[in-house]
Order: structure tokens, then sequence, then C-alpha cells
């Protein structure tokens, strides 16, 4: 069936989308100013920390928009963070010089109080519960 | 920046972050005590605007990055302000713990900002 409303942009999803968006004005905002300022000095990783901020960007878009296309984006957004957050915060372990402890996915993301190794959890589990088949079910 | 200052208004945002986050489970939609303390924390932001132009004339220099301490401050500026759009938009409970959200996540802001101005070395 047609999905008109978004199946997403509700009840306590609300909060998440409100979370996803603080934390992509944070982590846009800081990439913006490291390579701008300091992009010499580790530009792998600045680099990827700006591609953070802007799929933190997208997967905000994505989880208020409406309709199958922007579910399958948002799934793909929150994955692409999942996985970043743990290859990088290995990385980071083994290799500090390589991703200094400032970008977004450095150790865990530790600079943003593990924010970014929490919240992709809590979107694709939202996502599942919020599965179109689902919500057609119950509508 | 004045220490005093940032400290209190660190303060103020996490008691109404908190309160904000209470309310909000407590399934109240926004009302004028949650938006109004979300409302403060954007005016205590704005007063922070003034300080930090007015600093530098008076000898009160950053000694971090000033150019991060900018971007902090104007994002922060913009967050309560689309919290509380947000809130008189979608009057639901969970807009109030969006109103919590942005709260906290001023009380962060700050923190680093007043880091940047009082620690960081350039």
């Amino acid at each position: 069936m047609a999905n008109t409303g978004s199946s997403r942009a509700v009840g306590v999803g609300r909060v998440l989308i409100a979370v996803y968006a603080v934390l992509a004005l944070g982590a846009t905002a800081r990439s913006v100013v490291q390579v701008a300022t300091k992009f010499d000095a580790a530009p792998v990783a600045y680099l990827l920390s700006g591609l953070a901020g802007l799929v933190y960007i997208l997967a905000t878009v994505a989880l208020l928009g409406r309709g199958d296309a922007w579910y399958r984006v948002a799934w793909v957004t929150i994955a692409f963070e999942f996985v970043g957050v743990l290859t990088v915060g290995s990385l980071s372990l083994f290799d500090a010089a390589l991703f200094p402890a400032d970008t977004v996915w450095s150790y865990y993301g530790r600079g943003y109080v593990f924010i970014p190794l929490v919240l992709p959890v809590l979107g694709m589990l939202w996502l599942y519960r919020n599965r179109p088949s689902r919500v057609a079910a119950a509508a | 920046m004045i220490e005093w200052f940032t400290a209190v208004q660190v303060g103020v945002a996490v008691i109404a972050g908190l309160f904000c986050f209470v309310l909000g489970l407590a399934g109240r939609i926004p009302n004028d005590y949650t938006l109004g303390a979300t409302a403060l924390v954007e005016l205590l932001l704005v007063v922070q605007l003034v300080i930090s132009l007015a600093a530098p004339a008076v000898g009160n220099h950053a000694s971090g990055s000033l150019l991060e301490f900018w971007v902090y401050l104007v994002s922060a500026l913009l967050v309560p302000a689309a919290a509380v759009f947000w809130a008189l938009v979608d009057r639901s409970r969970w807009s109030t713990v969006v109103l919590a959200v942005a709260c906290f996540a001023i009380a962060v802001m700050v923190y680093r900002m007043g880091q940047i101005w009082f620690v960081q070395a350039d």
C-alpha cells in the first residue's frame, strides 16, 4: 500500500531524530573547523569525520522522510555509521596517529559520550520495529 | 567568557534538561514551564554571545581556537530555538523530551566552549 504518513517520526522516534539532528550539527560543524584549520595533521581522519557528519544529516532526513525509499536510505546510512564507529573506533585504539582523538568516531565516539556508538543501535531497532510491512499490517 | 557565568549557564541547562526530561516522560506536552526553561537556556546563550563579543575589548581573550569557539556558539544558538519551534508544531509528550535533548546538548556545548576559552592552548 502507499505509505503516505511518516511512519518513523512518531512517538519516541521523534527523540531519536532530535538526537540525530544534534549529532549531525555537531559532527559537521566540527569537521568543517578541522578541515579548515588543521587538515594536514590527519587528512584521512578529518575527511572521514566530514563524511560522517554528512551521513548523519542524511540519516536525520531519512528518518523524517516518508515511504519505503527513505526507509532504505535510513537503513543504509545508519548501518554505515555503525560500521564506521566500530571500524574507526578499533583503528583509533591501534593507530592513534591516523585517527586523532578528536574525530567523531575515534575511541568509539568517546568525545561525544559514546552517542555515536549507541545511536545506530537504537536507530536500527527503531527501523526494525517500524518496518513498512509491519506498519502496513497495523494500519 | 566569564568563568562564573559559564558555570551558571551549564548548571541552568542541565537543570532545564532534567526538568523537561522528567515532565516529558511523565506524559506532559510542551507547556509554558518547559518551553520557558528552554527559552531561558536560549536567553543565557544570547547573553553569552554579547559577553564573548565584548570580552576581547576588555582584555579577556580566548586561550584556544577562536574559530572553533564561534562555530560552537553560533551552532548552540540554533539548537534551543529549533527545539522550541519543534515543540510548538508537534504538541506531544515527546516534544518535551526533545526540549530536554536540546538543553543537555547546550550544557555539553557550553562546557566545551569554556574549555576552548579557558583551557585549550592554541
